[in-house]
């Protein structure tokens, strides 16, 4: 029996394919860009899984303060007792963006890792050594052209990380000591204390992916967002779609229920049938969601990489936990969103009159309950902001204020609607305010879900406009020389300063090298007393004579992002590798670098670091003379035209990174926006059928069914006009949340906020688009309906 | 003659529900229209009051050949001379009572209606601002009854007023049809199954197998 | 001899990459740009107790047989292994290796450590002699005079050595020929070693007593590339007599087997190939392969006949290159007890 009802049941889908259509995307657009999400995460918690674990995962020792371990720490804990294994890390250049380089001893090392299967797999001989192989995953050894010759391409290796022997990695990263010792798992009878032999060290637990996860955390808690968001979005989709489909078949539910059928059984079979049509859209969710990570992750992957150094690369792969989770999110939606209507329809009594409601009076209450629950968010959002601090806080603050605002839509629509009823002149417009208002608590879900989609996108395009705005006017203060080059050889400095001087305004050496500052790696430059700086650099705070004392060989620059992760104020004191004791004089903006950074005076790097890079220099240019210098430096002077690179050339790269950092972002805005479009087609769909009742007096006393269609979509219009409005002040005060909260923590800089009314207005007539294209299609259906549907609602029970 | 129906037919497909009818409406007049389940008697009436076409015949309201008049002009006619009750959901939810009962009025431009008196009349008067949704089927029925007179028609049309009501609710609702219909000096055309309400009219019409006899 | 050990490990690991190694362990691979045996070369001390770096592979090899205070026997291994990478005899260039282990009716306990060169966390000075690789040392004064330690996660021994005889030259005057092919070694033995120290192990620590045998051997290439292994013993006899002996397996040439009889006063005397044979008489199944744990061993010329039996058959040797290694019982003709040695077994 149950399958005959079922099969009564499932016919109807058969007579409405297309609302069978809106259910199955609705749920499939939730799954996918949750579903999509998810595996862009995973695979890149693999990946940092993997990088975590390529030492085997066990404890490590390092240096109190940082510092490289000396060799001969290693060699007295050895000779004690202590079976550790040293480890030399860095970055190296690449295509693209640096690789990390990791310098093992193959004899002392855990013999159980990634690592030492790597090395067992290519054999010891060639590995060891200072010109000993790199290992290296295929997709890491195509950006390492530098090294061609090198490399040997292991299948497995972990992507974004190269392998080579202790001697190569001193070699290759001029290190001065190791980074850390790897504290094998099994340990001799007798050791003794680790202070007692080395008290300079101590002992760290086994660094593990959520180590390396946590500066990527934001970002990926972004996405997780971005996914959760469009999921609640595709919720109300199928939730519209779910309950017109029920309120539809009430009669066939009355009759079922006439003829015999349990309440009980009706929910089990109409449970079958929801699930049904959950593992089909499961299933094309999935493949979408695969989709859409596919083509996501190299953005992702090069924001990981831009914003973070951090390497994720290699192919999407599908786990079955991935597909697993995929139906589960689908099915798990289709029971949230289709509750309320199972619920009714368990309630459902066979002898019931089969009232239609396409509003409930009770909605007061709800409103209410929506309201104080609203109030609690805010109050939460903002306890959060003013007590915690964290990423996690801000995120905290951002679901609040979003969640709130949407909690609170319905309350502010209907007091808007109030007032506009109440200023209504004319019986048309006053039944038009009091319907629109009773019809409010159908709509606002699919309202709500603009709203988020608005704000989302206002917060988000405010942000990255304000982004983009600040970072090309820093590049322009960055960018400042004309041309910048590279020499082949450190010794052909004083051949290339005669040569160029005569030709250019200045020479700006771009001297450079790394080292820990303050626990952690850094960039040091050195600067010469030039106007170009003085007039360009983009300082935030600064002592008043920070120029002059650079001048003099005192003081350093720091970027803002080692500023605010140390806590440094200008004036403080600034240990540098080495034993160097200097002093900040200055903060400067430093957007898109994961790195801290410090500028020293030129005469100060050099003298300190002797394994300084001397390679580059910026060319100060009178205007028109750079084809003129770039030519005599290739014809004359013999430099490769690939060494040279013009300020416009590095500023469209510079830009282009940064766009493709934001692609991913911009492109699940957008596909949040259009399913907000698409639940208020749903919504409105399911109440074209249900309003009938409401419409149908009217036109029977006088009003034509072209002015109720016209009236219908004016609806749309103005319920989308109205949560517009609200959507800017919540958008604006996500764009805020977004610079001064989540990029401080995420980033460590902090952005001042710029707002882009055009894009405002554009995003205002998008939305009308969205809305009115969603009740265009209701509108014309009630334009066009025949009298006689209009007119069965007087003499026919339902 | 305030009505005039002449040789009017309505088909549903291939089905003739009525062909060839005439039948005629003084003001003040008050008629109804008896018929088996099923007979056409509703269906004549929409179409008398402009809500389904005719596929043949005449309908002339106060000299008005509705034929003539587009889906517009026939929601004006509507609008401004006819008053219409139907057998439920007449009234507009989202609307008060008091709003309900002035509602066609106002539409067809009529600034001040007293409600008060006529919802006295009707003996709703404690119920102006409730929603239709908190009255009874009677007290609905007083409503639209209410709403059909109160811009001044010149045809009432009540398509089984009392067709959900119980037999003691319906007499009274009916009575409070004819006599405000009558008060209001307009004609009405009541369709109703019940021979014992009909008889109350002035003239009764009988609608079987398509044909109408008197 | 241990010929054997100098592989081990690293060898394996070394050139397992580019090729199968050349007969067991890589020990058959050529010795191009090394420092070849010379039949001519006399030892010099303390010189010699130090590395010879332009040689491939060396070992510091010491055995001891062991008594509790209730008289249950214990062996004790202690090598250290040096293989240079590349010749030129550059620190860097060399990779060290020790192997320790202790053999007991508790069970056998191992560790191995392996140390690049260059870095100070191995290698061994002459005098005041001293090798080392991280905490496990062999040092004292002088050779004669040495205190022993090493250390797993499970046992630990502190061991103090002291011979009152000069080293043992093995073979001519220390040139050690491993095959009829003639391959060979600088070869010496310290087999006068007594020897007292504590054990610990997991029950408890032990105050031991006994005999010590160290071997000290450098060479480039000791086998031939058909040689598969080999077995190898060092007695100590109840009469103060000790023997030396190993048999070389060669599937093509048949097995090579001689060694050295030193008498109880210290008097060297070489065994010519053939004079004295090793048979193996019943095997023990041991990680999965059959280990001969018992032996006849006859030398006619001493009238000695005589069963060698493994005191714990389980003294194997999972480290890179597994090997068996452990205390022996002999009876028959002589009585007394030793060390053996069997590598090669697939």
């Amino acid at each position: 029996m149950s399958r005959v009802v079922l099969l009564t049941l499932l016919s109807y889908w058969q007579r409405r394919p297309f609302q069978l259509f809106t259910l199955v995307v609705g749920l499939a657009l939730a799954t996918a860009l949750w579903s999509g999400v998810q595996a862009i995460n995973a695979e890149a918690r693999k990946s940092y899984a993997q990088a975590a674990e390529i030492l085997g995962g066990y404890s490590v020792l390092k240096d109190k303060t940082n510092a490289p371990i000396a060799e001969a720490t290693f060699v007295k804990l050895r000779r004690s007792g202590w079976l550790v294994s040293p480890v030399i890390e860095g970055l190296i250049p690449a295509d693209r963006a640096r690789v990390r380089l990791l310098g093992v001893d193959p004899f002392t090392m855990p013999q159980i890792s990634t690592a030492a299967d790597a090395i067992s797999k290519t054999g010891i001989s060639d590995f060891l050594g200072a010109n000993g192989t790199i290992l290296a995953a295929p997709v890491t050894a195509e950006r390492l052209t530098d090294y061609a010759n090198r490399i040997q391409i292991v299948e497995g290796m972990v992507p974004g990380t190269v392998l080579v022997d202790l001697s190569a990695a001193k070699h290759l990263l001029q290190s001065t000591g190791y980074t850390r010792l790897t504290l094998l798992p099994d340990q001799p009878l007798q050791r003794p204390e680790l202070a007692d032999i080395a008290p300079s060290l101590d002992l760290h637990a086994p660094e593990t992916a959520a180590d390396l996860s946590r500066l990527t955390d934001s970002f990926h808690l972004n996405l997780t967002a971005f996914g959760l968001l469009s999921f609640v979005v595709g919720l109300f989709i199928v939730n519209g779609a779910v309950g017109l489909a029920f309120e539809q078949r009430r009669q066939t539910f009355r009759t079922l229920r006439t003829i015999g059928v349990a309440a009980n059984r009706l929910i089990v079979i109409l449970i079958a049938e929801l699930l049904l049509i959950a593992l089909l859209a499961g299933v094309l969710g999935i493949l979408l969601g695969y989709g859409i990570a596919a083509a996501l992750l190299p953005d992702v992957a090069a924001t990981l990489r831009g914003l973070y150094g951090a390497s994720v690369e290699g192919a999407l792969t599908l786990s079955p936990t991935w597909w697993l989770s995929g139906f589960v999110i689908a099915v798990v939606g289709t029971g949230l969103a289709a509750a309320t209507s199972l619920f009714k329809v368990a309630k459902l009594s066979p002898l019931a009159t089969g009232q239609p409601r396409a509003w409930e009076r009770a909605s007061a209450t709800t409103m209410r309950a929506q309201f104080v629950a609203a109030l609690a968010c805010l109050a939460v959002a903002g306890a959060v902001w003013g007590l915690g601090s964290g990423l996690v806080a801000g995120f905290i603050l951002l679901g609040g204020l979003l969640l709130g605002a949407a909690l609170l839509l319905p309350t502010l629509l209907s007091a808007a609607l109030n007032l506009a009823q109440k200023r209504a002149s004319g019986p048309v417009s006053e039944w038009f305010w009091a319907d629109t208002q009773h019809q409010l608590p159908s709509l606002s879900l699919a309202m709500m879900a603009l709203l988020l989609a608005l704000s989302a996108n206002i917060g988000v395009g405010t942000m990255v406009g304000s982004f983009r705005l600040t970072f090309t006017g820093y590049l322009d203060q960055r960018l400042a020389s004309e041309l910048y080059v590279s020499l082949e050889d450190e010794a052909d400095i004083p051949a290339f300063l005669a040569f160029v001087e005569p030709r250019v305004d200045a020479v700006l050496p771009i001297w450079r090298t790394e080292g820990d500052v303050l626990g952690a790696p850094a960039e040091i430059f050195g600067v010469v007393d030039h106007p170009t700086y003085r007039q360009n650099w983009p300082l935030l705070q600064a002592l008043p004579d920070v120029w002059d004392g650079l001048a003099i060989g005192q003081g350093a620059l720091v970027n803002e992002q080692l500023a605010r992760r140390e806590n440094l104020a200008v004036g403080d004191e600034l240990p540098m590798p080495g034993g160097l004791k200097t002093y900040v004089a200055g903060i400067y903006s430093d957007y898109g670098n994961p790195l801290g950074q410090v500028i020293l005076p030129i005469a100060v790097l050099t003298e300190n670091y002797v394994d300084t890079d001397r390679h580059d220099f910026g060319l100060r240019l009178a205007d028109g003379a750079l084809d003129a210098v770039r030519t005599a430096l290739v014809e004359d002077f013999g430099l490769p035209p690939d060494n040279m690179v013009d300020q416009a050339s590095l500023k469209a790269f510079s830009l282009s990174i940064f766009e493709r950092t934001f692609a991913v972002t911009g492109a699940l805005n957008i596909l949040t926006l259009g399913i907000a479009g698409v639940a208020i087609l749903t919504s409105l769909l399911t109440l074209a059928a249900m309003r009938l009742p409401q419409v149908a007096p009217v036109w029977a006393i006088g009003v034509p069914r072209r002015m109720l269609s016209r009236i219908e979509l004016a609806r749309a219009l103005i319920l989308a006009t109205l949560t517009f409005v609200l959507a800017v002040p919540v958008g604006l005060a996500l764009a805020w949340v977004l610079l001064a909260v989540i990029n401080v923590e995420a980033f460590g800089w902090r952005l001042p906020m710029q707002v882009f009314p055009f894009d405002i207005i554009r995003l205002f007539l998008l939305s009308l688009l969205a809305a009115g294209l969603a009740a265009l299609w209701p509108a014309r259906r009630l334009s066009v309906r025949p009298p006689a549907d209009l007119i069965r609602v007087f003499t026919h029970e339902r | 003659m305030l009505l005039a129906v002449q040789n009017l037919t309505k088909r549903f497909d291939d089905v003739t529900v009525f062909a060839d009818i005439s039948l005629s409406l003084m003001a003040r007049e008050a008629v109804a229209l008896t018929g088996e389940s099923g007979s056409g008697k509703s269906t004549l009436l929409h179409v008398i009051a402009g809500l389904e076409p005719a596929d043949g015949g005449d309908v002339i309201v106060d000299g008005q050949k509705i034929e003539d008049l587009n889906d517009g002009g026939r929601a004006t006619l509507r609008r401004d001379h006819i008053g219409i009750v139907f057998q439920q959901f007449n009234l507009i939810p989202s609307l008060t009572v008091a709003q309900n009962l002035s509602f066609q009025a106002r539409l067809s431009g009529r600034t001040a209606i007293e409600t008060r008196p006529l919802a006295e009349t009707l003996g709703i008067a404690g119920q102006l601002e409730k929603y239709p949704e908190q009255l009874s089927g009677g007290e609905q029925q007083r409503v639209a009854i209410g709403r059909a007179v109160a811009n001044g028609p010149k045809l009432v049309l009540a398509d089984e007023p009392t067709g959900n009501l119980d037999e003691d609710t319906s007499d009274l609702v009916f009575d409070l049809l004819l006599s405000m219909a009558r008060e209001s000096g307009a004609g009405l055309l009541v369709v109703t199954h019940s021979q014992r309400l009909a008889e109350r009219a002035d003239r009764r019409l009988h609608l079987s197998h398509g044909r109408l006899s008197g | 001899m241990n010929v054997k050990s100098a592989a081990f490990a690293f060898m394996l690991l070394l050139f397992a990459g580019p090729g199968f190694p050349q007969g067991f362990a890589g020990l058959g691979e050529s010795a191009e740009g090394y420092a070849l045996p010379d039949p001519d070369t006399r030892f010099s001390f303390p010189e010699d107790h130090g590395p010879h770096a332009d040689f491939r592979i060396e070992w510091w090899y010491l055995t001891a047989t062991l008594s509790g205070p209730d008289g249950t026997e214990y062996g004790v291994q202690w090598t250290l292994f040096r293989n240079a990478l590349t010749p030129g005899g550059q620190p860097e260039d060399q990779v060290w290796m020790g192997h320790a282990a202790v053999s007991s009716p508790e069970g056998h306990f191992y560790a191995q450590r392996l140390a690049r060169g260059g870095l100070g966390t191995a290698g061994v000075r002459d005098a005041p002699f001293e090798a080392f690789i991280d905490e496990w040392q062999m040092r004292g004064p002088n050779q004669n005079n040495i205190d022993l330690f090493a250390q797993g996660t499970d046992f630990a021994y502190y061991l103090q050595l002291e011979a009152g005889k000069e080293v043992t030259p093995q073979g001519a005057n220390g040139y050690s020929v491993k095959s009829a092919a003639g391959l060979a070694s600088h070869y010496y033995s310290q087999p006068h070693y007594q020897v007292e120290g504590k054990l610990t192990l997991p029950d408890g620590t032990i105050d031991v007593t006994g005999q010590g045998w160290l071997d000290r051997e450098w060479s480039s290439q000791p086998l031939t590339s058909t040689q598969s292994g080999w077995d190898w013993i060092s007695l100590h006899f109840d009469s103060g007599d000790k023997l030396m002996g190993y048999r070389l397996r060669d599937g093509d040439a048949g097995n090579y087997t001689v060694g050295t009889w030193v008498s109880a006063d210290g008097a060297v005397a070489p065994l010519a190939p053939g004079d004295l044979t090793m048979t193996p008489t019943a095997s023990t199944e041991v990680a999965d392969r059959d280990i001969p744990t018992t032996w006849h061993l006859s030398l006619p010329a001493r009238s000695l006949e005589i069963d060698v039996a493994a005191l714990y058959p389980d003294s194997w040797m999972p480290t890179f290159v597994p090997y068996w290694e452990g205390p022996v019982r002999v009876s028959g003709s002589h009585t007394g007890r030793g060390y053996l040695e069997m590598t090669g077994y697939e």
